[in-house]
């Protein structure tokens, strides 16, 4: 793998991490020109793009585009699945109020997924759900996102594929912090919803 | 859903609670970076937020640097650090402090400090070095999580050259009792070994450990490195085979832990890093191959389960099988698979079976016509990328019957498309098709012009080029020629009277000269009107000066004759005050040439003449003005290399400079009037231009007696004269292909032999389609592994751009045969004078080491012509590059006319290919053992003074059997691929294509060969030039020739070369490389063996280096040596050694780091060897 990167349907950047040395200039633009080009495709359409001589394979859970890049000769359904992996355990360790709850409530209330920048007054709930709680743990707690990630990915390639070990490891070194008690688990057991 | 909806409505109160009671993200928002990210939120614009961030920068440096600040603060100073960079805002004076707190912090802080630090700095960032104690300490901490973090950094991020300091303790932990630090470090290595991989080459048996740890996870990590390891050499893991099999046959039976399943299916990622193991084990391995068979239906067996994850598996499943040596019921299998992939909903699924018949159509290309209705749905679709991978589908089951058809639909999709890359390699494949397949002369113009149209300024140069020469040559056929070229010259015409100020300018400067080369031949118009169109053309606003000068080219062979002499005066009147030098130039030539009829049709003669140019490469009839300029007291000329040491010992210029044209290039009238390829190299300076110059020039300068050597066909060799040659293309419109079911029958006419399925459901017109594209596919074909058979002759006769197709086409073994293995057991025997391809043989002295060198390449040429400048002082030397090239030439061409040589040479060269010559300076020994059945192999003898490899069996089959010897030419490696026909039949149109991802390789002469007689033997040869050391490359290449008209075989083959097959002893004096050795910086350290056996230990170790690297022993003192050697001419790379007890410590020096290191790696394995 050769980056992978998290951007709202805004188009902010939430989390990016590269695997080849790259200038900063040229991750700019890279980011710029694919955020670009992955908000521009249709919810039907094909997770894989070619892009340049790389593949980009993308996928979107509620607000949040995961977008991984690699080589022509790589799987593209393995990324998919280190995506959904990465998800997963993103959600695990968050509590899982985060991507998939937000999911759920989309589809029940049928809103509209296009509705964009969260206007100030709009009914406490939404504007709850729109602003943060999708991308909320990401947001507020990008380091522990980076720290995941880092577990389970390391230099482009899956370190660890068991989701018990990934986050043993992260909770082993959480233990040492001192707020660890008022840490993401906090307020709700939900099961995961299966949308998959 | 009802119970998800239900759970999430329980759900919901807490999650409105969130408003009022502090949850994990309420507590975070209290805190700074949530204040910060707050207020981001709330602002309306981008120059808002630019505003806001620089404040909150500005606050952060400001705390950052101040003494108070506690690591804690510091820690989240560094959060909010990072947040902002993430938004795109430069904070890099926060980086130092990352480093700082990684090193400095409790563990907690050191954490988020090793996360800066590994999204801040990059690789190559030169505060890394700072971080290699911290790293360091943390390697050795008693603290589990301190060892993680460590190790995890390494993993991603490490500078190269500190690697050594740490080495000793990632190794150590390979055996810590903790599996997720073994796991770590194993990566760890992985990394390394990536970025340096002689760095690790002693822990090899280490990582066989690893392989075999109990814990499944760091097993799965050694995975990587073995994929790494395997693809570069193959031949070597062959014995883990088994243990592989092994392995995967475990997992698929479901013997890991439970919690290494992913949606229940056992550990997927490992299961394809297995099978990606097993497929290029297995590849061009039967014995290989069939101990995997057994494991790989079983894993298609297993992959039942309708998800994404067992259809990830499947895929390569599909693709391993296909890769290794076929087997019936397992590919009847993996069709089944590809099938169902390609028909399922799914789009993703879809896309991948696309992807996957792609692969698997060169092999068997009946698949295609299985799909063929989905195939056609999908040219449809909706969605681009499912377009673009159909498209590429369809292009490799292009043949001469459907190429209209598929061609229209790519430059379809190219009208559609916006994007860069797929233009660009979209118009290569049109324009690949266009010159193979053209059906007849007004498809392939207009095709190429909608491709130049289209493709524009962004496609490669060699498209434009290649059209051009093509036009230039011609075909066998005259009259088919000329109707070409007076097509090309009527649709050019009618664009130019259209709007033309839209049109790239590559297609204009195609117009142009295609009508000032060819317009004259249509009788019936008059010039006039070409040549105010193109006039037209040149005042044009818009028009690229490099295009101008085209055009004032092409009206420079336009303007004769008394009618045309005003206009050209006026065009030379108005263009000689331009800012333009060549423009003015160009303007200059036009008003003379305009006045003197007499020396226009000498310099311009018409029509164009197909004999060859030749050119004085030595530019001796520059002689007298040189002598004149060293008389007047300018300074000799020095060659590039000289200049270039000189540089180095006023230590200016640390780098080497690469290799680049002479700078003075309006002097070199090499470019050939016929000859549109050297416009890529000499832009702005058409070659039309410089042609004129000369001969305008030619009144002073003597030109007379100037033999031409060097013209159209020092590229193209196979353009000979010869009547007896039978044509292979078919010159008329329609293209025969024998070998093919319906010989030359128009597309519509062509009866379907596919089968159709269900013909009724589907609508006409589809059907038509699927007939049109698919025809001519089902017959052909058979189970073939070694790619599909060539079956329709190319309309064109353009050889070598087949390979394109082929080598682009797959990664597959197809094109590729592994000779590693074969050619290293026949020739055990064969005593290798130079390290044998293989590298396995132990390398024995070669006899000469500081040869004298002769250029013949056209770099080779380049230099001789300036050397030439001195004048006599040279003239020795010259002199012989002159012959050589004239000799390269005239053994080529009787070569290829065989034993029958009709054509008196006055080259003893000729004979030398049939006939052996006595007296080789060095006995060959065995290279008649292993060849009785067919001729006695010998390099052309300019070669054989040179330092030479052994001449090497490459592949063969019954027709042809090809060898290669390497040939250590001081500026270049030359690969000399000898070709010998063992059979009593000739064997026609051989082409010899060659490629590799990283060296520069280009075709000395005659990459193709006309006639091959029985048993006889050619020469073809490549020179590789490396520019950025690489330890070990893999070339591959292929051999197709025909044995009767329209069957063509393809015979592939590959081989390795190392770096060492390019380092050249570098000859200075010890006082010389003391200011080299100064004038680089890095160092790269290493402790080698000692050869201690006999009574100097240096001595003898330096001369084994010596003799099997090509280095070049500076002096040696006491108990110190001094090496240097160079790659190829370029950089230098300098070795001190120095005894220490039972080692020998060396200290590398050189420009380009990765050639220390690479050298060092030979030298290492050259020592172990012994």
């Amino acid at each position: 793998m050769q980056f992978m990167l998290l951007f709202s349907r805004q188009g902010k950047l939430r989390l990016q991490k590269w695997y080849v040395p790259l200038s900063d200039k040229e991750k700019k633009k890279i980011t710029r020109e694919l955020v670009q080009t992955v908000l521009a495709r249709k919810p039907k359409m094909c997770s894989f793009l070619e892009w340049r001589d790389l593949k980009i394979v993308y996928k979107r859970y509620a607000s949040l585009y995961f977008c991984c890049a690699i080589e022509d000769q790589d799987n593209e359904l393995i990324t998919l699945e280190i995506i959904h992996r990465y998800v997963e355990l993103l959600d695990k360790y968050f509590g899982s109020v985060g991507v998939f709850l937000l999911f759920t409530l989309l589809e029940m209330f049928q809103i509209n997924h296009s509705y964009t920048i969260m206007p100030i007054n709009v009914k406490p709930v939404f504007s709850l759900v729109f602003l943060q709680v999708c991308e909320l743990d990401i947001i507020f707690n990008f380091e522990k996102a980076y720290f995941i990630l880092d577990e389970f990915l390391l230099g482009g390639e899956a370190q660890e594929t068991s989701k018990k070990n990934v986050l043993k490891a992260i909770e082993q070194a959480d233990l040492l912090q001192e707020d660890a008690k008022v840490s993401a688990n906090c307020f709700l057991c939900v099961p995961i919803p299966r949308f998959m | 859903m009802s119970d998800v909806v239900e759970k999430t409505l329980t759900a919901l109160p807490a999650l409105l609670a969130l408003d009022s009671q502090p949850g994990a993200a309420k507590l975070s928002s209290t805190s700074k970076l949530g204040h910060l990210i707050r207020s981001i939120t709330e602002l309306s614009s981008k120059h808002e937020e630019e505003k806001l961030i620089s404040k909150e920068l500005a606050a952060i440096k400001d705390q950052i640097s101040s003494p108070n600040t506690t690591m804690r603060q510091m820690r989240e100073l560094m959060v909010r650090a990072m947040y902002c960079e993430m938004l795109g805002y430069e904070a890099d004076f926060v980086y130092i402090h990352a480093i700082k707190l990684a090193q400095q912090g409790t563990v907690l802080e050191k954490r988020v400090g090793y996360l800066a630090v590994s999204l801040f700095l990059n690789e190559s960032h030169e505060l890394l070095l700072l971080l290699v104690n911290t790293v360091l300490k943390d390697l050795q901490s008693t603290n589990l999580i301190e060892v993680c973090m460590a190790l995890t950094v390494v993993s991603q991020m490490f500078p190269k050259d500190m690697i050594p300091a740490i080495l000793p303790l990632v190794e150590e932990k390979l055996s810590h009792p903790k599996e997720i630090i073994r796991r770590k470090a194993v990566l760890a290595l992985y990394k390394f070994y990536l970025i340096a991989p002689n760095q690790v080459q002693h822990i090899h048996g280490k990582f066989r450990k690893a392989l075999c740890d109990k814990d499944p996870g760091v097993m799965t990590s050694s995975l990587l490195i073995y994929q790494q390891l395997i693809k570069e050499s193959p031949a070597s893991y062959k014995d883990l085979t088994g243990s592989f099999v092994t392995i995967l046959r475990q997992v698929v039976g479901g013997k890991l832990p439970l919690d290494f399943n992913f949606h229940s299916v056992p550990a997927p990622w490992l299961q394809i890093q297995l099978l990606r193991i097993l497929s290029l084990l297995g590849r061009e391995d039967q014995s290989t191959s069939e101990l995997m068979y057994e494991v790989l239906d079983e894993s298609l067996r297993r992959a039942e389960m309708n998800h994404n994850i067992t259809y990830a598996i499947l895929y390569e499943c599909v693709k391993a099988i296909y890769t290794i040596h076929p087997k019936a019921d397992l590919l009847e299998k993996a069709a089944r698979c590809i099938g169902n992939f390609v028909l399922s909903p799914k789009i993703n699924l879809k896309y991948l079976g696309l992807k996957a018949l792609t692969y698997v159509v060169q092999h068997d290309a009946n698949l295609a016509l299985q799909h063929q209705m989905t195939i056609i749905e999908c040219l449809d679709h909706s969605d681009l990328i499912i377009k673009r991978e159909t498209l590429e589908l369809l292009f490799r089951i292009t043949n001469a019957q459907n190429v209209t058809v598929i061609v229209d639909k790519m430059l379809g999709f190219l009208k559609l498309c916006n994007d860069d890359y797929t233009i660009i390699d979209l118009v290569g494949k049109v324009a690949d098709l266009a010159e193979k397949y053209a059906p007849d002369n007004e498809w392939f113009i207009q095709t190429m012009n909608v491709v130049f149209s289209l493709g524009g300024d962004l496609m490669q140069p060699d498209i434009p080029n290649n059209f051009l020469r093509l036009l230039a040559e011609g075909s066998d056929n005259e009259e088919d020629d000329k109707h070409l070229k007076l097509y090309a010259v009527d649709s050019y015409l009618t664009v130019l009277k259209g709007d033309c100020s839209r049109l790239p300018q590559r297609f204009l400067q195609v117009v142009s000269w295609v009508l000032g080369e060819y317009s004259c031949l249509k009788e019936d118009e008059d010039q006039r009107e070409v040549i105010s169109l193109l006039n037209k053309l040149l005042e044009q606003r818009g028009v690229s000066s490099e295009t101008r000068s085209w055009v004032l080219s092409a009206l420079t062979k336009l303007c004769v004759g008394p009618g045309c002499a005003d206009l050209a005066l006026e065009l030379a009147d108005s263009l000689s005050s331009s800012l333009d030098t060549v423009l003015r130039q160009q303007a200059h030539e036009l008003r003379l040439l305009s006045q003197d009829s007499q020396l226009h049709a000498r310099v311009l003669p018409r029509p164009a003449p197909l004999d060859n140019l030749e050119v004085d490469s030595s530019l001796s009839f520059l002689d007298g003005f040189v002598s004149d300029a060293l008389a007047a007291g300018a300074a000799p000329y020095k060659p590039p290399h000289q200049r270039h040491e000189e540089n180095q010992q006023r230590a200016l210029s640390l780098e080497p400079y690469g290799l680049s044209l002479p700078v003075s290039l309006s002097s070199c009238t090499l470019t050939d009037r016929q000859s549109p390829t050297l416009f890529s190299v000499s832009s702005g300076l058409s070659g039309n231009s410089t042609e004129p110059t000369h001969r305008t020039g030619a009144n002073t300068l003597m030109l007379e007696g100037v033999k031409r050597v060097w013209g159209k066909e020092g590229y193209l060799p196979q353009k000979e004269p010869s009547g007896t040659q039978v044509s292979v293309e078919e010159p008329s419109d329609v293209v025969q292909s024998p070998h093919q079911q319906g010989t030359a029958e128009t597309l519509t006419t062509q009866p379907e032999t596919e089968p159709e399925p269900e013909p009724a459901q589907l609508d006409q017109e589809k059907q038509q389609l699927a007939s049109s594209l698919f025809v001519g596919l089902g017959s052909q074909n058979s189970m073939s592994l070694l790619g599909k058979t060539e079956a329709a002759a190319p309309r064109f006769r353009r050889k070598g751009r087949h390979h394109e197709s082929a080598s682009s086409s797959s990664s597959s073994g197809a094109s590729e045969m592994s000779s590693n293995s074969s050619h290293s057991s026949h020739h055990t025997a064969d005593s290798f004078l130079y390290g044998g391809l293989l590298e396995e043989e132990p390398a024995t002295p070669i006899q000469s080491l500081y040869h004298t060198l002769k250029s013949t390449t056209a770099n080779g040429s380049l230099d001789s012509r300036q050397h030439s400048r001195p004048a006599s002082g040279m003239g020795e030397n010259e002199g012989r590059d002159i012959v050589s090239v004239k000799e390269d030439k005239q053994s080529n061409s009787s070569q290829i006319l065989g034993s029958d040589m009709v054509i008196v040479r006055p080259s003893k060269m000729a004979e030398e290919a049939v006939v052996p010559p006595q007296n080789s300076s060095r006995p060959l020994p065995s290279t008649s053992s292993h060849s009785s059945d067919y001729m006695i192999l010998q390099l052309p003898s300019e070669l054989q003074g040179l330092p030479h490899s052994d001449i090497v069996k490459m592949t063969s089959d019954s027709h042809l059997s090809v060898s290669c010897c390497r040939v250590f030419r001081e500026d270049a490696l030359l690969l000399v691929f000898l070709l010998s026909n063992p059979t009593e039949t000739a064997l026609r149109d051989i082409a010899v294509e060659l490629s590799c991802k990283e060296l520069e390789t280009a075709s000395l002469k005659g990459n193709v060969i006309e006639c091959l007689d029985g048993r006889n033997s050619s020469v073809c040869r490549y020179t590789l030039l490396m520019q950025r050391p690489h330890t070990q490359v893999v070339f591959t290449g292929f051999v197709t020739y025909q044995t009767q008209p329209g069957h063509t075989h393809t015979l592939p083959f590959s081989g390795n070369l190392s770096t060492a097959d390019f380092i050249r002893p570098l000859v200075l004096s010890t006082e010389e490389y003391g200011k080299l050795w100064l004038s680089f910086s890095n160092d790269v350290k290493k402790n080698l063996p000692l050869l201690t056996n006999t009574g100097d230990s240096l001595l003898a170790t330096l001369n084994a280096l010596k003799d099997s690297l090509q280095l070049h022993i500076v002096d040696i003192i006491g108990s110190e040596g001094i090496v240097a050697c160079r790659l190829l001419s370029g950089a230098p790379c300098l070795m001190h050694c120095r005894v220490n007890d039972a080692s020998l410590a060396v200290w590398m020096r050189s420009p380009l780091s990765s050639l220390s290191d690479c050298v060092l790696y030979h030298c290492q394995r050259v020592l172990e060897e012994l």
